[in-house]
């Protein structure tokens, strides 16, 4: 007997429509569980006192700290990024050297995130004098994050129509004139979205930061870099809270609340960048 | 030179340095492991650490042998990529090629929700949560195990490998799609017999892209593995703990002094060599020649 294609095919996409369904569920998973128990940690001591002994008080510092990280992220990673992609799509050609390039973003891409940390340490921390501070913390989150941040930019700006550069030149402009006022302004909503999901990304990461974020500081930094540059960040202060969990912690749940408010802020990171990209999909000029 | 001439110049040499910070990192990241791990060497031999089944980094005489660790690694990896991987194509065929509309964007989203889950989150939610239930299902005393730390890398993995592999489905020319159907062929005749063969090469790039990002993850393995150095058994080890090359690092540098220090640089530089091969093959996969 002969199986008749129409059926196995809508047994067949009916099965995938399934397994695609299976991906939702510990998405679900993470979000019930951290809401239901993180929800009663959270309220305004929580959210802006220092923390005690025994992982009691707030977490302020860690929120401030991650925030803090977060826009060091951008401010280094965006314009390096940024001059990267413009390199690869506007200046450079078909050579040995910017094959290297390429090969060297997909390795970084590749690096694990512990590696970064190990690196961050003894390069920027130990070999620069920078201390634990925000400035070593920064640079290693701006590393790691670097691939991405080139691979959005060089996206946004090859899709750029060639015919807004040539008008440009012919009209005398100068090349850097052109990628300035012709090309970057309307890549812009592009190189922002990808860099701020990438961004979003890294205020989540615990590894890189490892052995230079604080496990413990009753004091927000006073400075960038050096001793008063030391900082907590809210991914690694969970790390450091699960440690304590079953022995001597003030409230078990604790950590959940940790968990909650980082994914939090991590989504209102992130929230620019959806809203951008579901306009630009929506009012594409050309 | 006039005023303007000397700008562009200045601004071209400024781009061409941001060109060049790509390769200066990833140049100075291996020479500063080589630097802080390379003397380990000099002490050991490279087989017994490859090879060696003991890593007792504390005891004296100390012991450095980090089988154990990559068989931990290659076991984690090994299960989260046999769970990612058909959920993975079910769901990049899915989305590239069924769904549509609101249901397509939905799906896509959600995937992309799980990148932004931090891992520290998942890793403790695993420990707590998840672990409790495979100590359930399965009867053990632990619920801290490879499998359970499998599971979580899996879930973390699919993005990776959805994503890539849905750009290299919807990367077959439609005329592939047009002329299977033109011939009487079904939907799914036509995806399964022309568009994933032609997308192969594609598909396994985003499976080489999860098992690179898998073996790398920290976090999750550090907190949900159970973390004991021990020659994982086969294959009863994946309900036992085991411990990966990342967590070893992660959760013993802090600590760590002397030699022991310089064993775990020697670790990250294992790490990095095996990333930047699977990293780069998969890239040479996804700029192989497509089929004419």
């Amino acid at each position: 007997m002969r199986i008749n294609p129409r059926h196995t095919e809508k047994f067949i996409f009916g099965s995938l429509f399934s397994v695609s369904l299976i991906i939702l569920v510990p998405i679900s998973w993470v979000l019930l569980i951290t809401l239901k128990y993180g929800l009663s940690v959270i309220n305004l001591d929580f959210l802006t006192k220092s923390p005690t002994f025994n992982a009691g008080g707030g977490i302020y510092p860690a929120i401030l700290g991650t925030i803090l990280l977060v826009i060091g992220t951008i401010v280094v990673s965006l314009p390096i990024g940024l001059g990267a992609a413009i390199y690869l799509s506007e200046y450079s050609s078909k050579n040995l050297l910017t094959r290297i390039i390429r090969i060297g973003i997909i390795s970084l891409a590749g690096v694990p995130s512990i590696v970064y940390g190990l690196f961050g340490f003894s390069f920027f921390v130990l070999f620069l004098g920078f201390d634990k501070s925000l400035l070593a913390g920064a640079l290693t989150l701006s590393l790691m994050i670097l691939p991405v941040v080139i691979t959005a930019s060089r996206e946004a700006i090859d899709a750029v129509p060639e015919h807004f550069r040539e008008v440009s030149l012919s009209l005398g402009a100068t090349k850097w004139q052109t990628i300035r006022h012709a090309v970057i302004p309307h890549a812009l909503s592009g190189i922002l979205t990808g860099t701020i999901l990438g961004i979003g990304r890294a205020a989540g990461e615990t590894a890189p930061i490892l052995l230079i974020a604080s496990a413990w500081l009753v004091n927000t930094p006073t400075s960038v870099v050096g001793r008063g540059g030391r900082f907590m960040a809210l991914p690694n202060y969970l790390y450091s809270t699960y440690a304590l969990v079953g022995k001597s912690m003030e409230n078990p749940n604790t950590p959940y609340g940790i968990a909650l408010v980082l994914m939090l802020l991590v989504f209102l990171i992130t929230l620019p960048a959806i809203i951008i990209r579901a306009k630009l999909r929506k009012e594409r000029k050309w | 030179m006039n005023l303007k001439q000397i700008r562009e110049f200045i601004i071209e040499k400024a781009i061409f340095l941001c060109g060049l910070v790509s390769i200066i990192g990833i140049i100075l990241i291996f020479v500063f492991l080589i630097k802080e791990g390379g003397s380990f060497f000099l002490k050991e031999s490279l087989r017994d650490f490859l090879l060696g089944i003991h890593w007792y980094p504390t005891s004296t005489p100390a012991k450095f042998g980090i089988l154990p660790l990559i068989l931990g690694s290659l076991l984690v990896t090994g299960a989260a990529i046999s769970i990612a991987v058909p959920l993975g194509v079910a769901g990049a065929i899915f989305i590239a090629e069924i769904a549509k509309g609101s249901l397509k964007e939905f799906l896509k989203s959600s995937v992309e929700l799980i990148q932004a889950i931090p891992s520290v989150v998942l890793g403790f939610l695993g420990a707590k949560a998840l672990g409790g239930y495979v100590m359930d299902w399965f009867n053990l005393s632990s619920g801290l195990t490879a499998f359970t730390a499998a599971l979580l890398l899996a879930f973390m993995a699919l993005p990776t490998i959805i994503s890539v592999m849905e750009d290299a489905i919807t990367a077959v020319p439609k005329r592939y799609r047009e002329s299977a159907l033109a011939m009487g062929s079904t939907k799914w005749q036509a995806i399964y017999r022309v568009v994933l063969p032609a997308a192969a090469s594609g598909m396994a790039a985003a499976i080489m892209l999860g098992i690179g990002r898998a073996i790398g993850e920290t976090m999750v393995v550090a907190m949900a593995s159970g973390n004991a150095a021990i020659i994982p058994g086969f294959p009863s080890g994946i309900l036992g703990p085991v411990k990966t090359l990342t967590a070893t690092i992660a959760t013993e540098t802090a600590e760590a002094s002397g030699r022991h220090i310089q064993s775990l640089f020697a670790i990250a530089i294992a790490l990095f060599l095996i990333t930047l091969g699977v990293n780069v093959s998969a890239d040479f996969l996804v700029h192989k020649k497509k089929v004419k």
